[in-house]
């Protein structure tokens, strides 16, 4: 059963993430320096850590899956990637209006986050691509967890390179206010790394059992044996759960 | 860089906000309709073990 | 039947890659052309005659780049082709050594297209004069090459098998060699710098290298998985 526990996780998420915005507007005060605008910074930068633990993550799993050939572990693998994505175009969107308000740009090259997000998910991108391209879904499994592993090393590295750049040797503005917040702001911010890690966990066990309901119905129906019904499988990037599983 | 009042950087913050808020409901709109085309299956399924169901009952009288 | 030893296997699928190339001469003359038309290419789309510092740097070097992408492509298509696979995973060899082949095919194949594609830099584009910095350029593109050639591997062994090969070999290898990018490029702008005042920031030569070296091992750990059928 995917879905155990789901519901008190969903419940736990919906009240840190209210708790948080209430934090944000109501209790976190005004940067003196940046003013109004640093509130962005409560939702830019857990949305950011998440991503790329996300992604990390995904690699782990796919660590598992090599291990285990288990193709449970793919499809773990494959949500947690497919989730942080999504994440991800949240911290290029939050990223731009931040850079727009503090610099008068919608894209800066000077703000080594938003660059290293970039490229990750530049390199992300071709996740869904390369499982397309391959039709043995055992092989598509087995390539795609290379894939994940290696770009899940690549995450942490490409971010610590990015900062070695020329352009970035003078301190960054970003990374500047997470580093040393006053006592309330720093509060509000842990609030918001554990919100929207939840919300990250809540989304991927949902996605999970979703696809698991998928394959269950897809076996039912193999099982009642619908002759005329055959529907040859059609070619898809996305694993599939071909037995019920156990625990999510 | 100088601090931005109220009234412009308002705008920006809460823009932000909702494209977080967009992209959680965005998702939970693609997986509504993941879940409709599982309940329409399912109801389709049902259907199918009841038909055979009633043509047994039929064969047996 | 014993296992035979890594740097004889090594070497005999290295000899096997050359001698290839070598009779049908296939892709060298196309990257060499391909090089300098790149260089032509930047003069007129930069509409500049010379190029120094951070330009010049960084048109050398991607085209560096997007040159390996033609022959990344390539690695592995003989194998793909002739199921070359196939007779190498019945041997006994251990499939890290093929990895190691390919690295050093790759290598060496960067360090031939270097071999024109640098000096007709220097002579089209490049303004400040090579001649002292030459030592310091060779450490540097040597350096780079490692760094292209482990990642081409190890992508070019993923993309073979798929259906979009030759789309994919350059959509995955580009963002991991972003970071390679970044050191040769920052450590080679100095070199071309028209008053000779730069010197090679070494923490960029330093990173390179443990760039490499992580994506090494990265590699050797997960070729063995690419190869299974």
């Amino acid at each position: 059963m995917y879905g155990k526990g789901l519901r008190p996780l969903s419940a736990i998420t919906v009240a840190a993430v209210a708790l948080t915005l209430a934090a944000v507007f109501f209790w976190a005060p005004n940067d003196a320096y940046l003013g109004f605008l640093q509130k962005i910074f409560y939702v830019h930068v857990p949305l950011a850590i998440v991503t790329l633990g996300g992604f990390v993550a995904a690699g782990l799993m796919a660590i598992g899956h090599l291990r285990t050939r288990d193709p449970r572990w793919d499809m773990r693998s494959y949500v947690a990637i497919h989730l942080s994505l999504i994440f991800g175009i949240g911290v290029l969107i939050t990223g731009s209006i931040w850079a727009r308000g503090a610099w008068g740009h919608w894209w800066v090259w000077n703000e080594p986050t938003l660059v290293s997000f970039l490229l990750v998910m530049l390199l992300y991108a071709t996740y869904q691509p390369l499982r397309f391209a391959i039709e043995d879904p055992e092989r598509q499994a087995r390539y795609a967890s290379v894939f994940a592993i290696t770009a899940g090393a690549f995450v942490p590295i490409n971010f610590l390179i990015v900062r070695l750049a020329p352009a970035y040797v003078h301190p960054r503005t970003l990374d500047n206010i997470s580093g040393n917040l006053p006592g309330r702001m720093q509060v509000v911010f842990y609030l918001a790394m554990i919100s929207t890690t939840l919300l990250w966990i809540t989304l991927w066990k949902f996605e999970m059992t979703a696809k698991h309901v998928a394959a269950q119905l897809r076996q039912l129906r193999r099982l009642l044996g619908d002759e005329d019904d055959d529907v040859p499988a059609r070619r898809s990037a996305a694993p599939s759960l071909t037995h019920a599983g156990s625990a999510g | 860089m100088p601090a931005l009042p109220l009234h412009t950087a308002g705008p920006y913050v809460a823009a932000a906000y909702i494209v977080f808020f967009a992209l959680i409901l965005i998702y939970v709109a693609i997986m509504a309709t993941k879940l409709v085309r599982s309940e329409r299956t399912l109801g389709e399924l049902t259907e199918l073990v009841e038909h055979r169901r009633r043509a047994r009952v039929e064969d047996d009288t | 039947m014993s296992t035979p030893r890594t740097s004889s296997v090594v070497r005999a699928l290295l000899e096997a890659q050359l001698r290839l190339e070598l009779r049908t001469f296939e892709s060298l003359p196309a990257m060499w052309l391909f090089s300098v038309t790149a260089f032509v290419l930047f003069h007129f789309g930069l509409n500049e005659d010379s190029l120094s510092g951070n330009l010049a740097s960084g048109v050398l070097w991607v085209t560096l780049l997007l040159a390996a992408m033609l022959v990344i492509n390539r690695l592995y298509l003989a194998d793909a082709e002739q199921g070359g696979f196939d007779g190498f995973l019945l041997s006994p060899a251990d499939r890290g050594s093929l990895l190691i082949a390919k690295v050093l095919t790759l290598l060496f194949y960067l360090a031939a297209v270097e071999l024109v594609a640098v000096p007709a830099f220097a002579l089209l584009l490049l303004e400040p004069s090579l001649g002292q910095a030459l030592p310091e350029l060779l450490g540097v593109l040597a350096l780079g090459d490692l760094g292209i050639a482990v990642i081409g591997a190890l992508v070019g062994a993923l993309a073979i098998r798929t259906q979009s090969r030759d789309l994919l070999g350059p959509m995955l290898s580009l963002p991991l060699l972003v970071p390679v990018l970044l050191c040769v490029a920052g450590a080679t702008a100095p070199l071309f710098d028209p008053t000779h005042a730069g010197a090679i920031p070494l923490r960029l030569l330093v990173t390179l290298a443990l760039y490499d070296a992580v994506f090494g091992l990265i590699a050797f750990a997960l070729f063995d998985f690419l190869l299974e059928d």
